[in-house]
């Protein structure tokens, strides 16, 4: 199959506007003859389901959680980028696109990527008039921040918890719309199958978690907004049950899977205490605004940082990035950290940290002021690591946060299968080989509020559909293969539980997929993986009753698709013979230590199509094609 | 390396919704003081199936204290001994050695077991839904600076809107009242020129759907916000008790 992106043609500028006229409607009467399918209730898919429903769509909506409202999303710390230049300091449509091109390493979609801030804009306004107390000056307007790769202060906050407030606001729209009934919730339910008949996506099997049962759903399109897969490192900044299954299902059914090795090791983490840490904690990367990071000169050295003097500390970023300083983006700053602890500069117990210190903030501007702007995130430290971040500078280390890679989709954010949308985190498009700041919660409600409700009646209008229900033999076949898997997991009579089988697993892709690849590394994962993945399916140790809650089922079928994907992002980083953003390969870097991209040969999307267990994926190209900005060697010097 | 914690677990198991659930106790030595509060029942849990018995079921999602859904009563206090902490963010090193540690469930008539620990806190979404909102559809916003509001109002609306959902303020009320929950929303919406609209009629069905939940009502304990890991005020329950007067009276 030929990857066609459907880009619209015509200057940047005028490509979604013209796309928006040229797009099919459905009218108002016939919108409540269509049922969508939404799984996952994050700010792309609670956005997502409010909005259809708005218009007139019958919306089922799923997630795994007890409540839409727990989605990972609600964890995102520092803001949302947009276009708004209210700080007059030079922003606009074209600086945001601009910058998010160049800080995704030129290995975005330019004409998504204009989309995502054109319409940024309109996410401000939409969430404060859902009531989403964003910060404000003392004249009653609303304040911004800067984010790393952006020498402008574009960002919206609500304290340190800007995810938690915008998801609430679209949690509240979605819930609105259930009080009318044109939204139905299922809760607790986990997507474990895509139900695919003559060619189009019209249903997914779930497992209910509290009774095990499955159940299955049809409608007319399935809006899949899953978020990412960094959990498949086992330690990330992800919530226990994100998970990358439903994306995974929908990929063995015939969606591309893009990029899967582009992950994004975010800097500013706490770091890793002991053998039982079951997941590791993000410190916003606001807080590079007013922090330093640094590590003392001297390798091995062992005194507390204050009695480290000030001409003996080595504000690496500082002096290598003069003019972006401490707001490197997040794969500069990672690697950075990296280099300097492998080079014997780290501090702490275990060697792996730097410093993030505020004192010189704290006295320019006074404890009040740093407790105002960062005091959730200082009493989180605190409570995590027992230290006062106060008096003591922070202890860092870079962590798994974000996947710029998933599920393939072209400009109307539909995936190889018709009909099934892929929206947020769980797509691939808009963020290239790194993801600025504060621009994952910008693409998720773009994805929802502004892109999806326009591309879906476009889809339904032109599609026809053959009649669908419960006894269809394709929704029977769904079921049968979902509770084959179930039987054949809990069938196993093993002694390492699922736990020990993702630690082991997260270990191989860390050591080896993880901040920095190189070809004999990947080929040793590449043998690891499926060894691992043998065993797993020989010595699962696994509680047996299916027709409970019963968490360690769902996880094990979560770990088995990570054995799985694990594989795909080792292939991906393999085939890729270049650096660009988070995806670092040794053999490919500047004689400075920077990541050196091939454009003449890697300016391209991998979408891997799957090809059975036993077979190798076959890789198809989408090339990227750069008519609006130059292809440089990203510079923050 | 501070030394390692053995504790004495008295843990509340029930097999599912309508099943007779008891305490039962467990030892678990080798407890590390830097370990948070969910990772000592990972590790036990890992024991309990490595002996072949079921493992403890208990909610949890972000382990960042923002997503609401871990829960549990500790040594009888909902979210455990420290302040402003939900239990997963709550550390081992806030325990003693050979200390006897009590974990229940939320329990509340309008939260049921699901098993174990796990309760259904289906009935906030439900309040929510009843008018937790500003009717508002995507497309027909005004300009975000188009309405300045003072920052003393958004800054209290952001302190009633950390809420995170959890129901510990349920759990910790002897009436089993959802007052600083509801409250939390009405206030935030109550503080914005967006939320004036609809400001009466949601404080009055906000208010009625907590009652058909069968939540109880606010007799002042303030024990809510004693529990709550956000240290939401019961300020908010007075502005939203002067709201829903004011709603009878229109």
């Amino acid at each position: 199959m030929k990857l066609n992106a459907k880009v619209p043609a015509g200057p940047l500028p005028q490509k979604w506007d013209q796309h928006k006229f040229d797009l099919k409607l459905v009218n108002p009467a016939n919108k409540r003859k269509y049922e969508i399918i939404v799984v996952g209730t994050g700010l792309a898919g609670a956005s997502a389901g409010a909005s259809l429903a708005e218009l007139g769509y019958n919306v089922k909506i799923f997630c795994i959680q007890d409540s839409p409202r727990r989605a990972h999303s609600i964890a995102a710390q520092g803001g949302i980028n947009a276009a708004k230049n209210y700080p007059n300091d030079g922003d606009s449509v074209w600086r945001l696109f601009y910058d998010t091109v160049k800080g995704g390493d030129y290995r975005s979609r330019e004409a998504n990527v204009y989309r995502l801030a054109q319409v940024s804009a309109n996410i401000i306004d939409q969430c404060v008039a859902q009531g989403v107390p964003f910060a404000r000056e003392y004249g009653g307007l609303l304040d911004n921040r800067s984010f790393g790769g952006a020498q402008v202060s574009r960002t919206f906050y609500a304290r340190g918890q800007t995810g938690q407030q915008l998801l609430l606001g679209a949690y509240s729209s979605l819930m609105r719309q259930a009080a009318i009934g044109k939204v139905k919730q299922f809760s607790r339910r986990e997507m474990l199958e895509l139900i695919v008949v003559d060619g189009q996506a019209r249903g997914i099997v779930v497992r209910n978690l509290m009774t095990g049962e499955l159940e299955s759903h049809v409608g007319h399109a399935v809006v899949l907004a899953t978020g990412g897969y960094g959990n498949v490192y086992y330690l990330s900044t992800n919530a226990k049950n994100s998970n990358a299954t439903a994306a995974w299902r929908c990929h063995k059914k015939g969606a591309y899977f893009a990029n899967p090795c582009f992950t994004q090791i975010h800097p500013t983490c706490i770091p890793v205490s002991g053998h039982y840490q079951s997941k590791l904690t993000l410190m916003s990367e606001s807080l590079r605004n007013d922090g330093r990071v640094w590590v003392p000169k001297k390798k091995g050295d062992t005194r507390s940082p204050e009695h480290i003097p000030e001409d003996e500390r080595d504000y690496y970023l500082e002096r290598k990035y003069p003019s972006f300083g401490n707001l490197v983006p997040r794969d500069v700053a990672s690697r950075n950290a990296k280099a300097v602890c492998d080079d014997g500069h780290g501090v702490g117990e275990t060697r792996l940290a730097v410093y993030l210190d505020f004192a010189d903030a704290i006295q320019r501007m006074g404890e009040h002021t740093i407790k105002e702007k960062y005091g959730n995130l200082f009493d989180m430290y605190e409570r995590i690591t027992d230290d006062n971040p106060y008096k003591v500078p922070m202890r860092i280390y870079p962590a798994v946060h974000y996947t710029m890679g998933g599920l393939w989709v072209d400009y109307n954010l539909m995936s190889t299968i018709p009909g099934l949308f892929v929206l947020g985190e769980a797509n691939f498009s808009d963020h290239g080989a790194n993801r600025l700041g504060a621009s994952a919660l910008m693409q998720g409600l773009a994805d929802g509020y502004f892109v999806i409700p326009y591309t879906i009646g476009d889809y339904l209008a032109k599609s026809s559909f053959n009649g669908v229900d419960a006894s269809h033999a394709e929704v029977k076949e769904a079921e049968s293969q979902v509770e084959a898997n179930t039987q054949k997991l809990l069938s196993i009579n093993g002694k390492k539980t699922v736990t020990e089988f993702h630690r082991e697993l997260g270990q191989i892709m860390w050591d080896y997929v993880g901040m920095s690849r190189d070809e004999n590394g990947l080929q040793h994962a590449l043998t690891e993986i499926p060894q691992l993945r043998e065993e797993f399916w020989q010595n699962l140790l696994i509680p047996k009753d299916s027709k409970t809650l019963n968490k360690n089922l769902e996880f094990a079928g979560r770990v088995a698709d990570f054995l799985e994907l694990g594989e795909l992002m080792a292939r991906d980083a393999l085939e890729r013979k270049e650096s660009c953003g988070g995806h670092f390969r040794e053999e490919h870097q500047t004689p400075e230590g920077e990541a050196m991209r091939d454009d003449e040969n890697f300016a391209f999307v991998s979408a891997w199509e799957y090809a059975g267990l036993n077979n190798a994926p076959n890789m198809h190209k989408e090339s990227l094609t750069f008519e609006n900005v130059k292809l440089t060697q990203r510079s923050y010097k | 390396m501070a030394t390692k914690l053995s504790l004495n677990l008295q843990i509340w198991r029930q097999a599912g919704p309508d099943k007779p659930g008891k305490m039962v106790d467990y030892k678990l030595n080798d407890v590390s003081p830097d370990m948070s509060f969910l990772e000592m029942l990972d590790v036990l849990n890992d024991d309990l199936l490595q002996k072949g018995e079921e493992p403890v079921e208990f909610d949890n999602d972000c382990r960042e204290g923002i997503c609401g859904m871990c829960s549990l009563v500790i040594n009888g206090v909902a979210h455990g001994p420290q302040k402003g902490t939900a239990t997963c963010q709550l550390h081992m090193r806030k325990f003693k050695d050979g200390e006897t540690v009590t974990i229940e469930p939320f329990r509340a008539k309008a939260f049921p077991v699901v098993k174990d620990l796990v309760v259904d806190r289906g009935a906030f979404d439900r309040i929510i839904a009843a008018g937790g909102y500003i009717s508002i559809n995507a497309g027909g916003a005004p300009d975000a600076n188009a309405i300045p509001i003072p920052k003393e109002y958004a800054d209290e609306a952001m302190d009633a809107a950390a809420c995170i959902g959890c129901g510990a303020c349920v759990a910790a009320c002897p009436n089993a009242s959802a007052s600083l929950f509801v409250s939390a929303k009405i206030s935030q919406l109550a503080l914005l020129p967006q939320g004036q609209p609809e400001r009466y009629r949601r404080a009055t069905s906000m208010v009625a759907q907590m009652d058909a939940e069968g939540f109880g009502d606010c007799s002042n304990h303030a024990e809510c916000e004693a529990v709550c890991p956000k240290e939401i005020s019961i300020a908010h329950i007075a502005r939203m008790k002067r709201d829903y007067l004011r709603s009878v009276f229109k």
